[in-house]
């Protein structure tokens, strides 16, 4: 099968996928559980985002949560000032975008290596989280919105149709936009991946000093991957804005480890790994948080332990080595080997 | 004149915080090339160890100056031994091991001690400085970062166990033909660090109060400085506390706590930007 027709296999897939849940889930789910269901959708779109930037450019954000929650503030801040959610998806979307490029110029330009990467990323969105705490009081508003230190903004604005803002959309309708946005970058990502920057990208993912050397921009190409993963990130954040409200949480030390936590478990370089990694880890995770005196962040710090130790290449790719040994009459193009970075 | 002299005060302060806070990450990462994540998390514990040291009787400079260092190190001990000897070399592998080892500690610490802060109070008082008072603990966090820093450069420098170790991390292969356990040396050295962050975290506890989550506080500002620093486990550290803590102090002064260390931040990203192998890669480069 080409490169083409797998990937025409695999959205297909997914559109059925989402299809489904769009149809199935809304009627069968209460809301309660379909909003959980919508903040679980916004965030394996977070995953998604750190897939690509991860796993197409060989970039190691530890900071997604950085263009997560500026998208949420950006939305929240420009909703409360339009009074139409609708008009505020496009304003968040260009910060998120904006700062990534900002952060992207300045790290690949500057010829930083992938673990200052990490660690410059991480700062970033930490220090994000300190400020948006420091903004309690008065003197911290955006026009009319406050940005609330600490509480964050609860009277967040729902998303409603466009041209309309009387008429908020429903949580199930809510549920319904969180899948399609996740299937849109779904297949977006797919399709960047076959066009001709798509492929270049991975180039220099593999190895980017003959990537360089036969003559294609490295830094040029990072810096849309990771551009594309912040705009993506932005995109989650007006989601999660919608089912919970904004507040500086977003870009918590917790968040941004989870976000790691779920492309790694699922397996660095594939899509739909992270994104069921994030599913089953939220679903672990809050149940345990169920249980009396357990602290959920010993359970997820011990998965990451232990895909790291046990399974450092994540459970799909583990997953699919197994069963192409399992059928080795089948033959398999070789997995591309996800090379430790120096 | 007072003032002058306060402010300086503060800005000394605020160098030595930083010097405190990432010599444990220094040594390891500029020995080992090894990037502990849960930094932050051995300064807790550390600063725990303090806490409970006191809290069964033992004087609070026994207490932070001993206790603390040790349990932290012989806990590093059993971490590298665990988990980082598995993955030397996998720079980002370890990164993400010590990222899990984090959050699993705030969860365990969480857990047996609950989410409350508790503290030990200042000792020492209050120091007049012209017209102003400090507190005389500010002073010895100073004194104490000179102290550590001279005492790492001595060990270094000046001991066998300093020279092996540094000939062990340039080589280890000849290190090895020479009689020296590798391993080992690795282990000790992280240990060293290990017990360096716990050190760093008791000598803070009382500025800071002490809850499970306290690493989250300073491990930005902690990477930050070593980064920038560069590979020069001294030399980085020092300037680049120097450089940044100035920024900081000052921003606060002028501003509030956090815009300071927004400012550190943008200064910290600028030079990046231009000296992406932080100070000690271009300046200084052959000093410890």
């Amino acid at each position: 099968m080409t490169d083409a027709g797998r990937a025409g296999l695999h959205i297909a897939v997914a559109a059925a996928l989402a299809v489904a849940a769009v149809l199935v889930l809304p009627g069968a789910l209460e809301l309660f559980a379909l909003i959980n269901a919508t903040v679980w959708a916004a965030m394996a779109l977070l995953a998604l985002s750190l897939a690509f930037a991860w796993g197409a450019g060989g970039i190691l954000c530890f900071g997604q949560t950085a263009f997560f929650g500026l998208g949420g503030y950006a939305y929240a801040v420009a909703g409360i000032n339009f009074g139409d959610g609708a008009l505020a998806v496009l304003p968040a979307l260009t910060v998120a975008t904006l700062a990534a490029a900002a952060l992207g110029w300045v790290m690949f330009y500057g010829r930083v290596g992938d673990v200052y990467m990490g660690v410059i990323t991480l700062t970033v969105t930490l220090i994000l989280f300190k400020f948006a705490n420091s903004t309690a009081g008065e003197q911290w508003r955006i026009g009319a919105a406050a940005l609330g230190g600490f509480n964050g903004i609860p009277q967040t604005p729902p998303l409603n149709w466009p041209g309309d803002p009387a008429n908020p959309l429903t949580p199930e309708q809510v549920f319904v936009v969180a899948v399609l946005c996740l299937f849109g970058c779904y297949a977006a990502v797919k399709l960047v991946l076959l066009t001709r920057f798509g492929r270049v990208a991975v180039a220099i993912k593999e190895n980017e000093l003959r990537a360089e050397l036969l003559g294609y921009d490295v830094r040029a190409h990072r810096l849309g991957v990771f551009t594309i993963g912040g705009a993506m990130a932005g995109l989650a954040g007006v989601v999660f804005a919608n089912c919970v409200f904004v507040s500086p949480s977003m870009f918590s030390l917790a968040y941004a480890g989870q976000v790691v936590i779920w492309v790694l478990v699922g397996g660095v370089g594939t899509y739909v790994g992270p994104m069921a990694a994030c599913v089953a880890l939220q679903a672990l995770a809050s149940w345990a948080g169920t249980v009396p005196g357990f602290d959920p962040n010993l359970l997820l710090g011990g998965v990451l332990l232990a895909a790291v130790l046990a399974v450092p290449r994540g459970l799909l790719p583990t997953a699919q080595d197994l069963l192409g040994r399992l059928r080795p009459s089948r033959r398999r193009p070789a997995e591309p080997k996800i090379a430790p970075a120096e | 004149m007072d003032l002058a002299l306060a402010v300086g005060l503060q800005v000394l302060t605020g160098v030595a915080v930083l010097v405190i806070v990432s010599l444990g990450l220094a040594v390891v990462f500029g020995m080992m090339r090894v990037i502990n994540l849960a930094h932050g998390e051995f300064m807790m514990l550390g600063a725990f160890a303090a806490v409970l040291a006191t809290g069964a009787g033992l004087s609070l400079w026994v207490a932070m100056l001993l206790v603390a260092p040790v349990a932290v190190g012989l806990f590093g001990l059993v971490v590298e031994r665990l988990v980082i000897r598995r993955l030397y070399g996998r720079m980002v592998d370890t990164m993400l091991a010590t990222w899990g080892l984090s959050l699993a500690l705030v969860g365990g610490m969480t857990m047996l001690a609950g989410n409350s802060v508790s503290g030990v109070s200042a000792p020492l008082g209050s120091v007049a400085v012209g017209g102003f008072r400090t507190s005389g603990y500010e002073l010895f966090l100073i004194g104490a970062a000179v102290a550590l820093s001279l005492g790492v450069w001595v060990a270094l420098r000046f001991t066998r166990w300093g020279l092996v170790a540094r000939g062990t991390m340039q080589d280890a292969e000849t290190a090895s033909a020479l009689g020296v356990a590798p391993d080992r040396v690795y282990a000790v050295t992280f240990a060293a660090g290990a017990a360096l962050s716990g050190l760093a975290g008791a000598l803070l506890a009382p500025l800071s109060g002490v809850v499970p989550t306290m690493g989250a506080a300073y491990i930005a500002r902690a990477f930050i400085t070593v980064i920038t620093g560069g590979a020069a486990i001294l030399a980085g550290t020092l300037s680049a506390s120097g450089l940044l803590g100035t920024v900081s102090t000052l921003g606060t002064f002028l501003s509030t706590p956090v815009l300071g260390e927004v400012a550190m931040l943008v200064v910290a990203v600028v030079l990046l930007r231009l000296l992406p192998r932080g100070i000690t890669g271009r300046v200084l480069r052959r000093a410890l």
